[in-house]
């Protein structure tokens, strides 16, 4: 087919879309829907006596705030992206963030004498982190990635690992009104691998679950 | 006496074709896209000098915008949403090439048959039309629309593409991936 009958086939076939909103305005719909929904279950269900206790301490509250603003930049940036024309820097907007949410979580490490054993012993409650992170990811980056393939991404390998990344550092922020306890090594490795096995399943199984043009 | 217009009233001119267009008008999205062919044609050339490849990419590319023509924001400028399509698609078939040289070679010997009917015994295991019929519903639905629109119906690739809602480079792997399927298929038959 040339290129004159192909425009021919694509405008006589054409039917009408509704423009999306402003990828910003997308985003933060989604990061209000997690935000009033983690709300509801926070205040149903953790002890925000032990959580309040901890923020106390300025390495675990800059910690919680690194955790929050590496959720909220990368769902940002990956509904920028999913945009075309967009500015590749958007990708670059968590890094920030997530230094500071690892920085902080290695001086717990540090603080903690690089321990490899926490109350429980080697593991102890570090899988349920693992298991906590992994499984709120989950429904939160299928509710993600349903938002996200409106747009079709034309890239869909930074949108997808934005997107994963937004959607496992809101859980790992969520899970911090549920870990009564201080960071150790295991525990920070089992976090960033929960973050890590996320953003890899959502990279693998990017095109078929943003429909990438 | 009438005067080219800047890029900035292209821009705005054809930012509000689009904008009809997203409500449905035909002719506008018509107009639209044979106004910007030469532009992604240029914006390609930037990536690729071979004439047949360059129509593929533009091909493409239109494709491309006619997928994601929601996303178009009608107060943001034009041109930089559609340089983006054009370049992204122009990567991806350069990559594409650069993958299927890194592992295929052309193989002159292919599509040779021979005298002696003894020597055709490969294509002769495959007896009907009706044969092959039966072995392409085993494939997968994808891959068989890729191989009847590409092999079968001869379509161009920006045919089977708009006709199937694939994309050019999804066509092109799922039809791949249905030959050699097919092969695997035919293998137990031959001697």
């Amino acid at each position: 087919m040339d290129t004159d009958r192909l425009i021919e086939t694509l405008s006589s076939g054409l039917q009408p879309v509704r423009p999306l909103r402003a990828p910003m305005i997308r985003a933060l719909l989604w990061l209000a829907a997690v935000g009033a929904l983690s709300t509801a279950l926070i205040l149903r269900f953790a002890d925000l006596a032990v959580f309040w206790q901890r923020v106390s301490v300025p390495r675990t509250a800059i910690e919680c705030i690194g955790a929050a603003l590496t959720a909220v930049t990368a769902v940002i940036g990956a509904f920028e992206m999913s945009v075309p024309g967009r500015s590749a820097r958007w990708g670059w907007l968590p890094m920030p963030p997530f230094l500071l949410w690892l920085a902080a979580s290695g001086a717990g490490c540090l603080a903690n004498g690089l321990s490899l054993y926490g109350a429980d012993g080697f593991i102890g409650e570090s899988g349920s982190c693992f298991v906590f992170i992994a499984a709120v990811s989950v429904p939160l980056s299928l509710g993600l990635f349903w938002m996200l393939r409106r747009a079709r991404p034309i890239a869909p390998a930074p949108v997808a690992t934005l997107g994963t990344l937004g959607a496992a550092a809101s859980a790992a922020f969520i899970l911090q009104f549920f870990h009564p306890f201080d960071v150790t090594v295991i525990d920070l490795t089992l976090h960033l691998a929960a973050v890590a096995l996320v953003m890899l399943i959502g990279g693998l199984a990017r095109r078929p679950l943003l429909a990438a043009a | 006496m009438s005067t080219a217009p800047t890029p900035e009233e292209r821009d705005r001119s054809w930012s509000l074709l689009m904008s009809a267009a997203q409500s449905g008008d035909r002719r506008a999205y018509e107009r639209l896209l044979r106004e910007v062919t030469p532009f992604i044609r240029a914006l390609v050339r930037r990536h690729c000098s071979n004439h047949a490849d360059i129509e593929e990419m533009v091909q493409d590319t239109l494709l491309t915008v006619h997928r994601v023509r929601q996303t178009y924001d009608p107060r943001r400028p034009f041109s930089p949403w559609l340089a983006a399509i054009a370049a992204r698609r122009s990567i991806d078939a350069l990559r594409r090439r650069l993958r299927v040289s890194r592992h295929e070679a052309p193989e002159a010997g292919v599509y040779e048959t021979f005298t002696d009917a003894a020597a055709n015994n490969d294509l002769e295991a495959v007896r009907s039309a009706e044969e092959v019929g039966q072995l392409l519903q085993r494939l997968p639905a994808r891959q068989r629309q890729a191989l009847q629109a590409l092999k079968l119906q001869e379509l161009s690739l920006a045919e089977a593409a708009a006709a199937s809602g694939q994309s050019v480079a999804a066509l092109k792997v799922n039809a791949h991936r249905a030959l050699k399927a097919l092969r695997s298929l035919f293998a137990p038959r031959t001697p």
